[in-house]
């Protein structure tokens, strides 16, 4: 077992590691961020990405000891710092982009990450940079007037209603 | 999976000393190895990481002339520093996988595992590129030696890829609705000395050249110079997602869709 | 306006909040001190015999438990099947055994026959490598009009057949039909496959135990989407465990669309397995295992024909389905291809004669069983692909030859059992017709032309039954189980409310849309109203959520219990104002004597009922709690006109959904929000079945597509904006709220739709394409064009 440590959601983590042992895991179960869940299992629905060093990756497919020293942000270091939800999570109540809640984590992470290389996305802009992330509840449709909305456009004018 | 060692080397000296060990396997973004290492399909008794090996990064290039690669270059890096050099290989980069798949994958790991549906081997091959390792260069040629089979031996790392810029080049993608994988993907680039037509997606043998349509396009760089030919099914992939007739039709109907792309 | 909060306000989620940080606590979330891991070994073939098992490597492993196998569960009943149907000629089905771990046979790839539990889910992996299992393998049974001929070989070869049942609806109709069919003036047959589909909620289905000795109870954690139906299957069937000393979570579930109905092995194992080894036993599926032993949907084989006279009205309907049942009998899967698939067949047309052929089937392949719409899905796609192709044949428009056959009066008997109480198609077809802008399709056809692309519009019409019921029908028809539902309203002594309901919520916001009823009721803030469910030790026995049956059917529950909340504290408030009972009125949570200015607010009555000092205890009980069940007289018949606009690059075949517009009927609606969202993934699914989604078996019974490499599921970049609208309104006419289902609707209608609108992309093209089966790939609408 190795000890691996690293910086998530602003504080300095560490957690014992096989070299099997997942990024997706080492939140999971050794630092108990159960916010981050786990679809699949070939790196195709994206319920896991987290921000590593500032970009979306899927934790389920990187072994915790390959970021060791890295800077993560799960779902649970999104809020604002007053505990109240940051302007994407908020624009996800608003505008209904999220049902069961399982993939939800995982699109607020690729979101945000969307938003932080690209504030003004297009309508296709968004869907293309979602295309990792599945949702089986909601069709797509609320989740991309959200993410518009969180970037602050106009969500009719840039979406048909 | 399997348990394993996990070694993270900060030098390609070391990642090669690394790979010695026995059941030693070399993990670049690892996201067609993660996978089949859940599976149980493979079983590494020591993982040599590459991503902490900064040479092995970049994007570098004279315009015009070629762009070189360094093996654990991210899709993403790609996309985003290989567009001054050469327009359609980072669209090509950009299109692999999803935004999350491209933080992560790269060139080199793409190449070394040369899956059959993978983007890469197209634009390698079509560009006529140079596979560098720790050992040797590799004509593009002579690397891809069939679905999953490559020239690399035991223990040799892709430490770069050389790409000479095409005058125009243009990569169609259609993929496989689940995977995301090339259902079919045609690379056509255009160089002085004639066309090269590449083709991943299709074939049992993996990434292969389309030389009827190559020369073809060699005579006359316009989608109307594929008329009339057509491209044999035997050998073509079939599957859920296509029949080998539908595949063999594709790559002629991607190609003439590259050459009008072609920039 | 609505009121903020109130019934038809578009009242944002509660629940979100946890979702959205991170906070919700789905079943894998829940680790229990001291847990051991279970890990399934699986059949690798589809049919076979087992010879042998050797586990004594494995058992001797560090780390290792035990290992079970089929001999653990000597004495131990099976996995149940909860609807017995019987046949045309009065035969009750077949219904062979199905055992927690496989005895003797496997019958399916995926198939459990032994299970590793050790101190890590990693420790069991690697023991289960070291299990030697010897197995003779047969021939795999995969085609079903194969599978019947006498002779073949056998799934289970103690029943005799791989008939199932063979069913006949409404069998004293057959020879009234064959004879309007033998006078119709036009006849049209369409063949077509109904795809096999996986549900595929977004979490896989994970169950963890545990029992404790001092009290002799027993405690499972399980991904479902109705606790209550798990407790009472898994007790009284499977381990004899009875209700009193066995609770089952279901806390928050990723999504279920069917699959999380049923009671699997895996939730039987760990409960069993916990007492064996004497500390908690966890499974989690992964995505891979799901796909061998998640139930899967659809998988119908059917000729349907339509008879016509010479003024194109529909005079009969014909159908001969085969439906695969898989390997074993799921939870309801007897009753998917019947009751929920034939009583449907007259679709919104008047059609006076109707006869349902239902051949069900055994194979060697994963149990089939209810996904999203289950039954009503198959015969609206039959339906609407034939009443398009009709018209084609016909030379006539398909929007006026359904209008032409559509029902207009109700209520309205069917000739297949069922009663609707209310609709109005043509009101959604013209809505329909007016949001898709299908006057303007012809210069957008011309747009894609000039495109070199070829654009069709689809149009389907469906109705739905949902909430099924009532009891004492469903019970004749061969449930096994009522299909009431409950609740307690329990309010506390400082006026907040607890809302106990057996609906179970995983994605469809019963915590927002439930309380709203509630405020509304009362007149109170829904803040002040929490919504508990999902645990069979708080809420009573509930029939959970599934057939678009939570507000039709809890929904009334929580109403009728509400009332009788109301109703007792106007007997308090008649007391503490000195006012006749009668008198008494609520409004805005206060109650006020009529005509005056009297009155005594929510609060004011509930401190009463808790601390009464001021109360009529001679004839009223304190507290003030109530508790009610639901059965509901009807089912609900939600209908609605969708309309898909498609374009066709011929080249390759692809398809392109630019528009997808639905026009719904769902009665009153408490949260126009919430039911939008559940017709938008509705759509998404039903346009996945359509184009894309396909659960495929080699010719050996080897799954084809068992993980998201090669199960297509429809991603952001596939799918439109959807034009969706519900203010097509015929409330319900027999559950308080006028409500009907709303969670299948998109599943349901969108299918024909996309269809239809492929191949009228296709015809339009000048290509002469009769029927392409679903999926519609590249590949598939390729070939059809090039014959």
């Amino acid at each position: 077992m190795t000890k691996v440590t690293m910086t998530v959601n602003g504080k300095t983590v560490s957690a014992m590691t096989e070299g099997r042992t997942l990024l997706s895991s080492y939140l999971r179960e050794g630092l108990g961020l159960t916010g981050t869940h786990i679809g699949c299992d070939t790196s195709q629905c994206g319920a896991c990405t987290v921000h590593v060093d500032g970009v979306a990756v899927k934790s389920c497919s990187v072994f915790a000891q390959d970021v060791a020293g890295a800077t993560v942000t799960t779902i649970e270091g999104m809020a604002n710092a007053d505990g109240s939800l940051s302007v994407i999570q908020q624009a996800f109540q608003d505008h209904h982009g999220l049902q069961c809640g399982y993939c939800t984590p995982g699109m607020v992470m690729a979101s945000a990450a969307l938003l932080a290389s690209n504030p003004s996305p297009t309508e296709g802009e968004v869907r293309h940079y979602l295309e990792g992330n599945i949702c089986r509840c909601t069709g797509y449709h609320n989740i991309v007037k959200a993410v518009l909305a969180a970037s602050g456009q106009d969500v009719a004018a840039v979406a048909a209603e | 999976m399997h348990n394993f060692d996990f070694v993270k080397p900060a030098s390609v000296a070391d990642a090669v000393a690394a790979l010695a060990a026995e059941g030693a396997q070399a993990l670049s973004g690892g996201m067609t190895l993660l996978p089949t290492m859940k599976q149980r399909l493979a079983a590494p008794e020591v993982l040599v990481s590459l991503t902490g090996i900064a040479e092995l990064r970049g994007v570098s290039g004279r315009a015009g002339a070629s762009v070189t690669i360094g093996g654990a270059t991210t899709h993403a890096t790609v996309a985003a520093e290989a567009k001054a050099f050469y327009p359609a290989l980072a669209a090509l980069a950009g299109q692999i996988g999803d935004p999350a798949v491209r933080n992560r994958g790269t060139i080199g790991g793409s190449l070394a595992n040369n899956d059959p549906s993978a983007c890469y081997p197209s634009a390698a091959l079509a560009s006529g590129a140079t596979i560098t390792t720790n050992q040797r260069d590799i004509a593009a040629e002579d690397y891809f030696q069939g679905m999953f089979a490559t020239a690399l031996g035991e223990g040799e790392i892709i430490t770069a890829v050389t790409f000479p810029i095409p005058e125009k080049a243009a990569y169609i993608k259609f993929a496989q609705p689940a995977s995301r994988f090339a259902l079919v993907g045609v690379f056509v680039a255009k160089y002085a000395d004639g066309v090269r037509v590449a083709v991943t997606g299709a074939s049992n043998d993996g990434v292969f050249r389309w030389a009827e349509g190559e020369a073809a396009l060699s005579g006359n760089f316009n989608g109307s110079a594929l008329e009339g030919l057509s491209v044999p099914s035997d050998g073509m992939i079939a599957d859920l997602h296509g029949t080998a007739a539908y595949r063999a039709h594709l790559v002629k109907v991607l190609t003439k869709r590259a050459v009008a792309a072609a920039m | 306006m609505p009121k903020d909060g109130g019934i038809g306000a578009s009242t944002k989620r509660r629940e979100d909040i946890r979702f959205l940080t991170g906070k919700g606590r789905y079943t894998d979330d829940i680790n229990l001190r001291g847990q051991a891991y279970a890990h399934f070994v699986r059949s690798e073939v589809a049919h076979g015999r087992i010879k042998g098992i050797d586990f004594a490597a494995a058992e001797a492993m560090e780390g290792v438990v035990k290992v079970f196998t089929a001999a653990d569960f000597a004495g131990v009943g099976g996995i149940p099947c909860g609807w017995q149907i019987t046949d045309k000629h009065g035969k009750v089905m077949l219904e062979p055994k199905h055992p927690v771990l496989a005895d003797g046979k496997v019958r399916h790839v995926g198939d459990p026959i032994c299970v590793v539990v050790a101190d890590t889910y990693e420790q069991a992996r690697d023991a289960a490598e070291m299990i030697e299992i010897d197995i003779e393998e047969l021939p795999a049974v995969l085609d079903m009009k194969a599978a019947i001929e006498p002779g073949g070989t056998l799934v289970h070869e103690e029943i005799g057949s791989n008939l199932c049942f063979d069913w006949g609806f409404v069998e004293e109709n057959k020879a009234a039909v064959d004879e309007a069919f033998a006078k119709a003036a036009h006849v049209t047959t369409l063949e077509l496959v109904n795809n096999r589909l996986v549900a595929n909620p977004m979490e896989p289905r994970v169950a963890v135990a545990d029992f404790e000795s001092h009290s002799d109870q027993y405690t499972l954690y399980t991904t479902s989407q109705n606790p209550h139906v798990i407790r009472l299957l898994m007790g009284a069937f499977v381990l004899g465990i009875p209700e009193h000393k066995l609770r089952v979570v279901a806390p928050d579930v990723g999504g279920g669309f069917g699959s999380k109905i049923y009671h699997y092995a895996e939730e039987a194992f760990v409960t069993f397995a916990a007492k064996v080894v004497k500390r908690p036993v966890k499974w989690t599926s992964s995505r891979s295992e799901a796909f061998l032993s998640d139930a899967q949907g659809r998988d119908h084989v059917t000729k349907i024909e339509l008879a016509l006279d010479a003024e194109n009205n529909f005079t009969a309907i014909r159908t001969d389905t085969y439906a695969n049942m898989g390997a074993y009998l799921s939870t309801f899967a007897p009753a998917i291809p019947t009751w929920l698939h034939g009583t449907l067949m007259a679709g919104n047309y008047k059609t006076p004669l109707i006869y349902v052929n239902v051949k069900a089937v055994f194979t060697n392949t994963i149990p089939v069983d209810a996904y999203r719409g289950a039954g009503r899905p198959e015969a609206t796609f039959q339906l609407e692909r034939l009443v398009d192709k009709a018209a084609r044949e016909l030379g006539v428009d398909p929007v006026a030859l359904r209008r032409q056959n559509f029902i207009t009066e109700f209520p309205y008997q069917t000739p297949v059992a069922v009663v609707y109480d209310t609709g109005n198609y043509h009101a959604t077809m013209d809505k329909l017709l007016e949001i898709s802008d299908h006057a303007g399709f012809e210069a957008r056809r011309m747009e894609s032309a000039a495109r070199g692309k070829l654009r069709g519009f689809g149009i389907a019409h469906y109705i739905e039954a949902c909430g099924i019921a009532p009891s004492n029908l469903v019970g004749q028809l061969g449930a096994r189980a009522g299909l009431y539902e409950s609740a307690t309203v329990r309010v506390n002594a400082t006026g907040s409310i607890s809302v106990y309901t057996g609906s179970h919520s995983h994605g469809q916001g019963h915590e927002t849309s439930f309380a709203q009823v509630v405020a509304e009721m009362i007149g109170i803030d829904a803040a002040q109203i929490d919504i508990v469910h999902g645990d069979t030790s708080n809420t009573p026995m509930g029939m959970g959520t599934y057939g678009s049956r939570s507000l039709a059917v809890g929904g009334s529950a929580i109403v009728k219990a509400t009332n009788k909340i109301i109703n007792k504290a106007k007997k308090i408030a008649s007391h503490l104002l000195e006012a006749a009972e009668g008198d008494i009125e609520l409004k805005d949570g206060k109650f006020t004597v009529a005509g005056t200015d009297k009155s005594v607010d929510w609060v004011g009555v509930t401190l009463a009922a808790y601390v009464p000092h001021n109360y009529p205890l001679e004839s009223l009980e304190p507290g003030l709690e109530e508790t009610a069940f639901y059965d509901p007289s009807n089912f609900t018949y939600p209908s609605g006109a969708y309309g898909c606009e498609v374009e066709v690059d011929a080249d390759t075949g692809q398809v392109t959904v630019l528009a997808f517009s639905a026009a719904d009927d769902f009665g009153n609606i408490v949260n126009p929000m919430i039911v939008e969202g559940q017709v938008q993934g509705g759509l998404a699914q039903g346009i996945g079945q359509a184009l894309m989604e396909n659960c495929a078996y080699d010719e050996n019974g080897q799954l084809l597509s068992g993980s998201f490499m090669d199960y297509a599921m429809p991603r952001a970049t596939d799918l439109p904006m959807f034009n969706v609208d519900h203010s097509c309104v015929t409330p319900c006419t027999h559950n308080p709220l006028g409500v009907k289902g709303c969670g299948e609707a998109g599943a349901i209608g969108s299918p024909p739709a996309v269809v239809n609108a492929v191949i009228d992309a296709l015809i339009r093209g000048g290509h002469d394409v009769k029927h392409i089966d679903m999926p519609l790939t590249p590949s598939r609408v390729w070939a059809a064009i090039n014959g």
